[in-house]
């Protein structure tokens, strides 16, 4: 029965499209019928994938296409089920918030369904070749999905980088499945033999490296994601940012599960990258302006935290210590839902407020918690469980990939002192996390409008709103009932291959009913407290103006911004960061009016990449000596050529 | 509930406005004045509760969030430190990472209730709190890191509670630098000298209390209460190490009160002698605590 759910899954999605194709832009049942079959289409893969993680196997599916193309086989099994979960839950909220979406024409739906439904296909894609050919159609819907307002140019721009970078990544894949089905000799995923030579695992682990790398975006891979997602609609970035990039993960995972024991260094590589993307990624953050291009910037500081944890169950496999891997393993398994789940939240909550406010530079914004409680109330939510602060889910998987950490710390050589690292570096990005989050949440939504704010700005109808609660509601839940995934991860656990001695039960390594009391202490504790405290405003005192410090001319302009905010971390971490500052000269005692701009461009596209590409676009405009546009000349090369070839016969 | 237990929350509960009030009469001492009584801030706190409050008109729900959630936060950390040489009231694995994680979510809702009265001032105060807790935040954790390398637990009970200087596989070393560190730490997460001054008038140099200047009431009670625990709380990690022996239970309370006047007492000699650091060389003290911290590490790792 699951097979059919999944059927029914991909086909409605991919053809859910058409009913707004055939109604076009302005009749608004074409876009509804389209929302309506991706939510059907969500929920009976979402069925599949709880039916599979709940122990049904799936019977395997041979698609032949043609006589040319070797027979594709999709199923899904526990590890693809896990993943195949948010991608059905974010699909089907991008695609309500689609209807809600003033701007909406008829191609978000269309590749928006393409999009969900090669989602599924590429983690039920049980060989090479089926792998190959979904994961090529998620990266062209994708990019009809980011240069969705190709009218302007960022857009155009940011498109063409995604196009390059995916393409270079499926290049790399290409190769990938090769050497899989080289050294195995057949193009299934099954699990390598131990004879397979070193050389050809390590090799498959480096290409795996950069083409999965590049999708995930782990630094220094990660130069494509922060423009896609800035540019891309705000619930195509939730998509995107929610699951199109963890089928990077997904691969890793999926190689970590064809090598069951994996050498040392693997584990050690994942751990140090996962360290950089992190810290990269939430450094380059804080320096943001552009409330989109931060959060972009939060989804590679995620990728990197469930690195940590990936690496962690390399390690663990590689020294055969049961429980880092078990702890390894749940803690990055469980932040990729997590992170689909907040940072779809946080993007639809940015949408809504982009949306109303009409502008992404952070800056300019401010006070729209008045004006949109209940969006500001699900950024909140989302804020607050993406610095992995309790009682939501985003602490649930921190705290499983720091046990993991913590646990290293008793073993011998060289996996202590890389814990030791992580840990410290898992620490000061939760910090860094909580700055950036202060900043955006306190400059956007608290305080007084910074002016440019549109005055009529509203939460938004409840095609807005339903799909924020909905991810809200699951954040909360997660986080204060996180035993009730106890079960399925320890499924996904059990699933692994090659495993010497059942992993310890994870519910006796998680303390996941502690993790529920202290959740729930939280909340009555603050409820109490809200009861004893007895807030209220005094009736005898009329409202009052925040206190100046005898400031007469108090305005909204001197308010604190994101940019003063984040001064001092951007200033201590200048050597990093690199920012450009253009600095007013001040030459006279009272000066006239000056302007003072700072930008924190790209470490790695913008320093290194596009100099570089530069330089070889100069050293190819060499060649073009050759290239006169004229006909004659063309026909001069095919004689000279010809000359040539029969003197050397 | 054991009787240790009871007896856990009630210090945690009745003690912390003590200490403060110990701190500024030895600092009254050392400029020769007499100083406000002892019990001044039990005072305080009763007037506050009883109190109406003046709010901003530019706030929003956040602002009272702000003193709500950073005391219950306080509150359930309390729970999970253990006091003299007691296992806390709960302690599981990972605990250590609840606590801290709990004291960041109180941060995050204090820095966003300044930010909410869009005063200047406050933004200033939140972003200095939230700059410094990241140069903190290591120091906290490499301590966790040595002290979970050298008992193998992975509790805060597990680490502090037993008696370390008796286990052959702590090194008093390690103890003596996280203790030196997370005084540092102390001193810089409960806004004292030289980090911050909790008594200078001008509001651009403050941190901490520039952030609830607009506080009136049993909101500004909140804020008070909250900050004396948590200087019970950092006092008591610093203790734990400091005296890192047991001599029976009850001797054992005893011996961790009469420690955590003594410590009120070096705060207050700390902040008499000292001058507060200008803001630019904040981060390296911050920074050398973590690096002493490293080094404790170093010397876990060695064992």
């Amino acid at each position: 029965m699951n097979t059919w759910l999944l059927i029914a899954a991909i086909g409605l999605a991919a053809t859910s499209g058409v009913p707004a194709l055939c109604a076009g832009p302005s009749k608004r049942w074409g876009r509804s019928l389209a929302t309506a079959m991706q939510v059907v289409a969500a929920t009976c893969g979402a069925a599949a994938a709880v039916l599979v993680l709940a122990g049904q196997s799936m019977p395997p599916l041979r698609v032949a296409i043609s006589p040319l193309v070797p027979a594709m086989t999709f199923a899904l099994d526990v590890l693809s089920a896990w993943f195949l979960l948010p991608v059905c839950v974010l699909c089907a909220c991008a695609s309500v918030f689609d209807l809600g979406w003033r701007a909406g024409g008829t191609r978000v739906p269309v590749f928006l369904g393409v999009l969900a439904a090669s989602l599924m296909a590429l983690l039920a894609a049980q060989d090479g070749i089926a792998f190959l050919v979904t994961w090529e159609a998620m990266a062209l819907a994708a990019f009809f999905l980011v240069a969705t307002d190709h009218h302007e140019r960022e857009v155009r721009d940011a498109a063409w980088l995604y196009l390059a970078t995916t393409h270079a990544s499926t290049l790399l894949l290409v190769a990938w499945v090769g050497t899989m089905a080289w050294s195995t000799g057949s193009f299934a995923f099954t699990t390598l033999d131990p004879t397979v030579p070193a050389a050809a695992r390590d090799g498959l682990f480096l290409l795996a490296l950069g083409g999965f790398g590049i999708k995930a975006g782990i630094v220094p891979f990660h130069f494509w994601l922060p423009a896609a997602h800035a540019s891309a609609p705000s619930h195509v970035s939730a998509v995107m940012s929610g699951v199109l990039i963890k089928m990077g993960i997904y691969g890793l995972a999926r190689l970590l599960w064809l090598v069951p024991t994996p050498p040392q260094w693997w584990g050690v590589t994942l751990l140090a990258l996962g360290c950089v993307s992190a810290f990269t990624g939430v450094a380059f953050a804080i320096a943001q302006h552009d409330l989109k291009r931060l959060l972009a910037y939060h989804s590679i500081e995620n990728i990197g935290i469930i690195l940590l944890g990936l690496g962690l169950a390399a390690l663990g496999r590689a020294t055969d210590r049961a429980e880092l891997f078990a702890l390894g393993l749940a803690g990055a398994l469980l932040h990729t839902w997590n992170h689909g789940l907040f940072k779809g939240l946080l993007f639809l909550a940015a949408g809504a407020t982009i949306h109303a406010a009409r502008t992404r530079v952070i800056d300019r914004l401010g006070g729209l918690g008045r004006k949109m409680p209940q969006t500001a109330a699900c950024f909140l939510i989302g804020a607050v469980a993406i610095c992995g602060l309790p009682p939501l889910n985003g602490f649930v998987s921190e705290l499983l990939t720091y046990l993991g950490l913590f646990s290293a710390l008793s073993a011998d050589g060289a996996t202590a002192p890389l814990a030791a690292i992580a840990i410290t570096v898992l620490a000061a990005v939760g910090a860094m996390a909580l700055l950036c989050f202060v900043k955006v949440f306190g400059v956007v939504y608290l305080g007084a409008p910074r002016g440019s704010v549109d005055p009529a700005a509203d939460d938004g109808g409840p095609a807005l709103r339903a799909p924020m609660f909905v991810l809200a509601g699951a954040c909360a839940g997660l986080g204060i009932a996180p035993f009730c995934v106890v079960p399925a991860l320890q499924t996904v656990i059990d699933d692994w291959p090659a495993l010497s001695d059942a992993a310890g039960g994870l519910a006796a390594l998680a303390p996941a009913t502690w993790i529920s009391v202290a959740a729930l202490a939280l909340l009555l504790g603050l409820a109490v407290m809200l009861r004893a405290l007895r807030l209220r405003r005094d009736p005898a005192q009329a409202a009052r103006p925040t206190w100046d410090c005898g400031y007469v001319r108090n305005a909204p302009s001197i308010q604190y911004t994101a940019a003063s905010f984040a001064q001092q971390f951007v200033d201590a971490s200048r050597r990093l960061l690199l920012p450009r500052t253009h600095r007013p000269d001040l030459d006279a005692l009272f000066p006239g009016p000056r302007r003072f701009e700072s930008h924190v461009p790209d470490v790695v596209l913008d320093r290194l990449l596009l100099p570089a590409l530069r330089g070889v676009a100069a050293g190819c405009n060499a060649l073009r000596l050759l290239q006169r546009g004229r006909v004659q000349i063309y026909v001069l090369y095919v004689f000279l050529t010809l000359l040539v070839l029969l003197l050397l016969r | 509930m054991s009787v240790h237990s009871v007896l856990h929350v009630l210090i945690v509960l009745v003690l912390p406005p003590l200490l403060l009030g110990i701190v500024n009469k030895t600092k009254a001492a050392f400029a020769g004045r007499k100083g406000p009584p002892v019990l001044q801030l039990y005072w305080d706190l009763a007037k506050l509760m009883r109190k109406g409050m003046v709010i901003s008109s530019a706030t929003t729900a956040m602002f009272l969030a702000g003193p709500v959630v950073s005391l219950t936060g306080v509150l359930i950390a309390a729970l999970l430190v253990p006091l003299g040489h007691h296992p806390a009231v709960i302690a599981f694995p990972g605990d250590m990472i609840l606590f801290a994680y709990l004291l960041a979510l109180g941060r995050f809702f204090t820095t966003s209730a300044a930010l909410d009265t869009g005063s200047p001032f406050e933004g200033m105060g939140a972003s200095r709190e939230v700059t410094f807790a990241w140069l903190a935040e290591p120091a906290m954790f490499l301590g966790f890191v040595a002290l979970a390398r050298m008992t193998h637990s992975l509790s805060l009970s597990g680490m502090l509670a037993g008696d370390l200087a008796a286990s052959p596989q702590v090194g008093l070393g390690s103890i003596v630098l996280i203790a030196v560190a997370w005084f540092i730490v102390l001193l810089a997460e409960n806004c004292r000298i030289p980090f911050d001054d909790p008594n200078t008038h001008l509001e651009l140099t403050m941190i901490h209390e520039v952030m609830v200047l607009d506080h009136s009431g049993p909101a500004l009670g909140a804020i008070l209460y909250g900050a004396a625990v948590k200087f019970l709380l950092f006092a008591a990690l610093v203790i734990d190490l400091a005296l890192p022996f047991t001599a029976g239970p009850w001797i054992d309370w005893l011996l961790f009160v009469l420690a955590a006047v003594l410590l009120a007492v070096v705060v207050g000699v700390v902040e008499s002698t000292m001058a507060r650091l200008r803001l630019v060389h904040v981060p390296k003290l911050l920074v050398s605590a973590s690096l002493l911290t490293a080094f404790s590490v170093v010397f876990a790792l060695d064992r």
